[in-house]
């Protein structure tokens, strides 16, 4: 079947009648399921050109459909809703409603790579996936994914020290998402580390907190990457027409205030 | 000597973030294995992180900066021709960085405006040549130079070798890969077979060689990367490995960790052993346990590698 009626014959568009007769024939139960009719009006155009302005979505007008991206794709082969060709179709088609439907698993793509590897058309799937995620973030369509938070703090620790220590960043992460960070098989992990490292490892960890790894002379790579960085979330909030948004609200604000 | 024998026997020794902190085994394995093979590694002077798997996506052309300051201290502050990183990820990103410098102009820019803004040389394609600690040990001593060496033959040792997802992927950033005999493949690797092959050991047929532990959602989407990593634990003790070889620091916690929690919350539990490749052939070479870092592991394997006869 192609991808784009895929979503026609979801079972709440199915109709099975108990009892139909059509011109003498008895056509009752499965002879009769009809297809809820539907005529797709709500496209938004912009979805292309917005994904395509994000990093790594540049390159998704190539793509012909093959289906080479989630046939090799790693989430895909534990959880069949995880459809990078498919969300591709709908982004080109502008067909946001159903590329919704969807919206709080693009996240999980792990990176691997093997679509980008399968790719005959160097769409780079992997970064269309990443830029969509970014996407739905940016829009307001979903909160921040967990990956999005871990990216975050540690990017921002890289930019401000040059390095990263697994140790702060971990338990960062933890804090920041309200998980806790000693759950069972966690304790189970220290306690393996510790049984041959009785002090070294968890030391080192510990130390972490105290002397943060870093990279001497970095304050001018730090200033340039802070300044490119305001940079380009700029032109990103304009490309998805978000300061725009702002500036209508901040108007319509000052215009109730005016009364 | 062949070309590469000789420009690999003196490098700039890339270890990066992890290998100071989670893989600081494999940094331990990958020294000494350099010290007793008498290859020199230069540490890169004020090293700072290649980007890792998160730094692309907040911005790709700043991780490709971030990749390109490690290459331009090697190459114009160090004067070093050759880069080896052991750790996946930095490999990966310093071979990305190298291929779009080449080809991408708008990488090219972001790089030299950041490079002018910090202070330092900008980095200019093929001032260095980025190799992975597989190649290094594979160039230099080979197959028939650990042959020659070998103190304790890791003979009867089944392993499954695990080279994960950034070795190979994706194939054009790795022009040097699938170029001929001798050269590394891309859909099926195996430098890391051919050397602990070498070493005495048995290689098992393992399908899952460059299959993905989840590593970049390891705490992210811990469900998502414990269901790929049981199936990787499961693949290779089905195929008969009692270890699986590792390259890559990511892969080799994430085994670590996902083969605790994989028992922990979908009881499945597996015993095959994870160790680095450095670690096997160190001990091969004669180096004790300690020595590789084995204590390091979270995997415990002191008493297989004594059953094994290694210790």
């Amino acid at each position: 079947m192609p991808i784009h009626e895929k979503s026609l014959i979801r079972p709440e568009n199915l109709h099975v009648q108990e009892n139909l007769e059509v011109e003498g024939v008895d056509v009752s139960g499965h002879w009769s399921t009809f297809i809820e009719s539907r005529v797709v009006t709500d496209y938004n155009e912009a979805i292309e050109d917005e994904i395509s302005a994000l990093p790594g979505g540049e390159y998704i007008h190539r793509c012909w459909q093959c289906g080479s991206c989630t046939n090799s794709c790693t989430v895909h082969a534990i959880n069949e809703e995880f459809n990078p060709r498919y969300w591709i179709y709908l982004i080109r088609m502008g067909m946001e409603s159903e590329l919704l439907r969807d919206k709080d698993i693009i996240w999980q793509c792990v990176s691997c790579n093997k679509c980008t590897y399968a790719c005959p058309r160097d769409v780079v799937p992997e970064g269309v996936m990443k830029a969509t995620a970014h996407w739905l973030e940016l829009k307001g369509h979903t909160p921040k994914s967990h990956s999005t938070i871990f990216d975050e703090i540690f990017s921002e620790q890289v930019i401000e020290t040059g390095k990263i220590e697994d140790g702060r960043t971990i338990k960062r992460f933890f804090k920041q998402t309200g998980q806790a960070l000693m759950q069972p098989w966690m304790v189970e992990m220290v306690k393996r580390m510790l049984r041959n490292l009785p002090i070294g490892l968890m030391t080192r960890m510990g130390m972490a907190n105290f002397i943060k790894p870093k990279t001497s002379d970095w304050s001018g790579a730090r200033d340039a990457i802070k300044e490119y960085v305001s940079e380009q979330e700029a032109h990103h909030r304009t490309a998805l027409g978000l300061d725009d948004l702002v500036k209508m609200a901040e108007s319509e604000l000052k215009a109730s205030g005016s009364h | 000597m062949s070309d590469k024998k000789t420009k690999y026997q003196e490098v700039a020794y890339y270890p990066g973030c992890a290998l100071e902190g989670s893989g600081h085994a494999y940094n331990r394995s990958t020294k000494a294995l350099g010290k007793k093979l008498g290859l020199k590694l230069k540490e890169v002077d004020n090293w700072n992180c290649c980007g890792a798997m998160e730094v692309k996506n907040i911005d790709p052309k700043l991780q490709t900066y971030l990749s390109s300051r490690v290459m331009s201290i090697a190459a114009n502050k160090m004067k070093m021709d050759v880069v080896m990183a052991p750790c996946n990820g930095c490999y990966h990103n310093l071979k990305k960085a190298e291929y779009d410098l080449q080809n991408d102009e708008g990488s090219k820019d972001v790089v030299d405006r950041l490079s002018k803004k910090a202070g330092h040389e900008t980095y200019q394609a093929g001032q260095v040549e980025t190799i992975h600690a597989l190649d290094w040990v594979k160039e230099t001593i080979g197959e028939d130079g650990l042959k020659e060496r070998v103190k304790n033959s890791l003979k009867g040792i089944k392993i499954a070798n695990y080279y994960g997802c950034m070795y190979t992927r994706p194939r054009h950033i790795f022009p040097e890969k699938d170029s001929g005999p001798g050269s590394e493949s891309t859909s099926k690797p195996h430098f890391m077979d051919d050397l602990l092959d070498a070493a005495g050991a048995e290689n098992v047929d393992f399908p899952l060689k460059t299959a993905c532990c989840g590593g970049a959602h390891t705490l992210s989407d811990s469900d998502t990367s414990t269901k790929l990593v049981a199936n990787i634990l499961r693949t290779a003790e089905a195929a008969g490995a009692e270890v699986i070889a590792t390259e890559c620091p990511t892969c080799h916690s994430g085994l670590e960790m996902h083969q605790i929690r994989a028992e922990k919350t979908l009881g499945i539990k597996t015993d095959v052993k994870i160790i680095y490749f450095t670690q096997l052939l160190g001990m091969a070479l004669g180096l004790k346990p300690k020595q590789v870092g084995l204590h390091e592991n979270v995997s415990d394997s002191f008493d297989f590698v004594k059953k094994k006869g290694l210790a």
